[in-house]
């Protein structure tokens, strides 16, 4: 297992061209994201990596589903589709069986994948078909008002939970650990290298892959819990984040009140995709034919 | 189960014959979720998409399943899935999703009573208006409505080539007894078929939405090819990009809608109703699907017994042919008694065209056997 450090940095900043280094790959007149969010960097890490690998929009499509993130597919210029809440991922499915070559992404938020889509969540985990699903976790619903979310913490204020919220959140990567996804991962937004390299890996994964990208909201989470602003937030978040090598997902702890948050690489177990197993599929039937 | 028993006559039931003839129009991908009475389609799939190339995946639920169906679309696949009604109202929203992303797909609910969980394994009509205003906002739709074994192999045909045609969805329903009763159906080769249209212009000048024809109907573009594209379910621009101004949403939503009224007239004349005895007939049996089986018998008896009576059986219910009913009031009908296993749908339909000079009654149960030829003579005699 590679880790995730020991992956070069990209190459020298020579060959960046004047402008924006992505310009062709981004449609920035879509980007409509508050000033210091971290889904922008999300987007130039995946876009980033589609660069490095040499891919071009023939060979890749983004999905997303309905939210701040879900509005993140229009930033990309290739193939890319803004689909309906919650159901990104089996949209995403139905895309990458029925042609196989294309690295599909799926980029959306914490609500979008784990409430409303948490059901296909843990179906393509199961599946472990090819697809790699970054979610921006905000921990609330940013783009509807700030309402509870299945990720926000016990005790924290949304527009929602005025009185704090009461239900137990999701561990994101246990639950994908326990669903079946052969590569998990959980990185700080910030951490735009360890973002790239490990979106590189869940790329060479055969199977699905989840990376869980901590990305503080300020404009709703923030003001409500009187967390600050943006870099406040960011700071926030930093303190609290320890990358732990190896670390297994049962113990990928998530907890603001403790001040601790680990990330990391969780499951690096690469295993036959789904589509793969179709082909066998479609090769025995004809044979028996 | 192959599809190499071409042009002979075989025996098999709806459901089957809907699967192979979605196979030979060419369908290569099925994304679908057990229900009955629809359930077959998927077994029939599951075996026979892997023998011609093709992918089947049973998703974890009909909202997954459908919403597979569109991104299969948008790799440049024909696809489909199979329901009934408590399925269909889960798939709802992404009916609505390719409408507005103008994606080729076909469904095929096989109607069976409802509301709510209702009679699975039963025969109904009930879910007429539910196959016509299936998602919110603003919208049209193509529904064809076989009533026998060799329909329901033809229908998915000409339901592929409906979809490709106009870029929308299209729903085909048949019901619990057309779906699983066993009738000689011949698996011909002899159709046309029709793919979508594709990119009009080079990539760097692709919109996806751009219209560049009097049909309106924007060139197709698929991931995977060369071209980039950006589709949303949002009301957008030619671009693809979200506009939430309100003279983009009426530009958006006009043309969307317009492409398939516009083409009413084709369509009906592509999937056409069936009429007897129209030149002389005073009164009208209108009927489709399963329930329309009884109605030539009954209308001979009553001919026989000197009665001025004729029948409709419609073929394709949405968009509604308003070109019939035109028809029908030009050639001076006096009454049309609509035949429905509901508890009035169509009806409706037709009571909206009483302007023409015919009355409008129906035999409306909403039962889960199709009516008998004797039933169906002694409510005729009751209007004629």
């Amino acid at each position: 297992m590679t880790t995730i450090d020991e992956i070069p940095a990209p190459k020298s900043t020579d060959e960046i061209p004047e402008d924006h280094p992505l310009h062709e790959r981004l449609n920035l007149h879509r980007f409509i994201f508050c000033p210091g969010c971290l889904i922008g960097s999300a987007i130039t890490s995946i876009t980033s990596c589609f660069v490095e690998r040499g891919l071009t929009s023939k060979d890749y499509a983004v999905v997303s589903g309905i939210g701040c993130t879900g509005r993140s597919s229009g930033c990309f210029n290739s193939p890319a589709f803004h689909t309906t809440h919650g159901r990104a991922i089996p949209f995403a499915t139905g895309l990458k069986l029925a042609n196989p070559k294309l690295e599909v992404v799926v980029l959306s938020g914490d609500g979008d994948l784990f409430a409303i889509g948490g059901n296909h969540f843990i179906h393509a985990c199961r599946r472990n078909i090819e697809i790699t699903v970054l979610c921006i976790n905000n921990n609330v619903y940013g783009m509807t008002g700030g309402q509870c979310a299945p990720t926000t913490q016990i005790g924290d204020l949304t527009t929602t939970t005025p009185y704090g919220n009461i239900e137990p959140p999701f561990n994101l990567v246990s639950l994908a650990a326990a669903s079946g996804a052969s590569y998990v991962a959980r990185w700080p937004g910030y951490d735009t290298l360890r973002l790239r390299n490990s979106i590189l890996k869940a790329f060479d994964n055969p199977g699905f892959s989840f990376i869980e990208v901590l990305a503080p909201c300020f404009t709703q989470y923030g003001r409500k819990n009187k967390l600050g602003d943006a870099v406040q937030m960011l700071d926030w978040i930093k303190n609290q984040v320890r990358i732990i090598p190896n670390c297994p997902p049962h113990e990928a702890e998530f907890d603001f009140k403790k001040g601790r948050i680990v990330c990391g690489e969780f499951v690096d177990a690469p295993r036959e995709g789904f589509s793969q197993k179709i082909q066998q599929l479609r090769d025995m039937a004809q044979k028996k034919k | 189960m192959s599809s190499d028993r071409n042009g002979k006559l075989i025996l098999t039931t709806g459901n089957y014959a809907s699967a192979e003839g979605a196979i030979a129009v060419g369908c290569r991908y099925f994304g679908g979720y057990p229900i009955t009475p629809s359930s077959e389609i998927a077994h029939y799939m599951s075996r026979r998409l892997p023998q011609v190339g093709g992918t089947f995946i049973q998703m974890e639920d009909e909202l997954a399943s459908i919403v597979s169906v569109v991104g299969a679309s948008y790799a440049g696949v024909k696809a489909m899935t199979a329901t009934s009604g408590p399925g269909l109202s889960l798939m709802a929203e992404t009916v609505g999703l390719g409408f507005m992303l103008e994606a080729p797909m076909v469904i095929i609910t096989v109607m069976r009573g409802g509301p709510s969980t209702g009679q699975p394994t039963k025969a109904s009509q009930s879910d007429v208006m539910q196959t016509r205003y299936l998602s919110h906002g603003d919208y049209e739709m193509i529904v064809l409505a076989p009533s026998t074994v060799q329909e329901c192999y033809d229908f998915s045909i000409y339901g592929f080539n409906l979809a490709e045609k106009y870029r929308t969805p299209v729903i085909i329903a048949t019901d619990g007894i057309v779906g699983q009763m066993m009738e000689p159906v011949r698996y011909h080769s002899n159709f046309e078929i029709i793919n979508r249209k594709p990119p009009q212009v080079s990539p760097d000048e692709y919109q996806p939405f751009q219209v560049l024809d009097e049909d309106l109907i924007p060139g197709m573009a698929t991931a995977g090819s060369e071209y980039n594209f950006y589709v949303t379910g949002l009301t957008h621009d030619d671009t693809g990009s979200p506009d939430m101004t309100p003279e983009r949403a009426v530009k958006l939503i006009t043309r969307l809608c317009d492409k398939i009224r516009r083409a009413r007239t084709e369509i009906h004349e592509y999937v056409p109703w069936e009429e007897q005895h129209l030149d002389d007939a005073e009164v009208v049996i209108l009927s489709y699907g399963i329930n329309s089986r009884g109605v030539p018998e009954a209308v001979e008896r009553a001919r026989e017994k000197g009665h001025k009576v004729g029948l409709i059986r419609l073929r394709t219910l949405w968009p509604f042919p308003e070109e019939l009913m035109e028809k029908l009031g030009r050639l001076g009908v006096k009454k049309i008694i609509v035949n429905e296993m509901n508890y009035g749908q169509i009806i409706r339909e037709v009571e909206r065209f009483r302007h023409l000079g015919f009355k409008v009654t129906g035999s409306l149960v909403p039962t889960t056997i199709p009516f008998s030829p004797r039933f169906i003579y002694e409510e005729l005699l009751k209007e004629v």
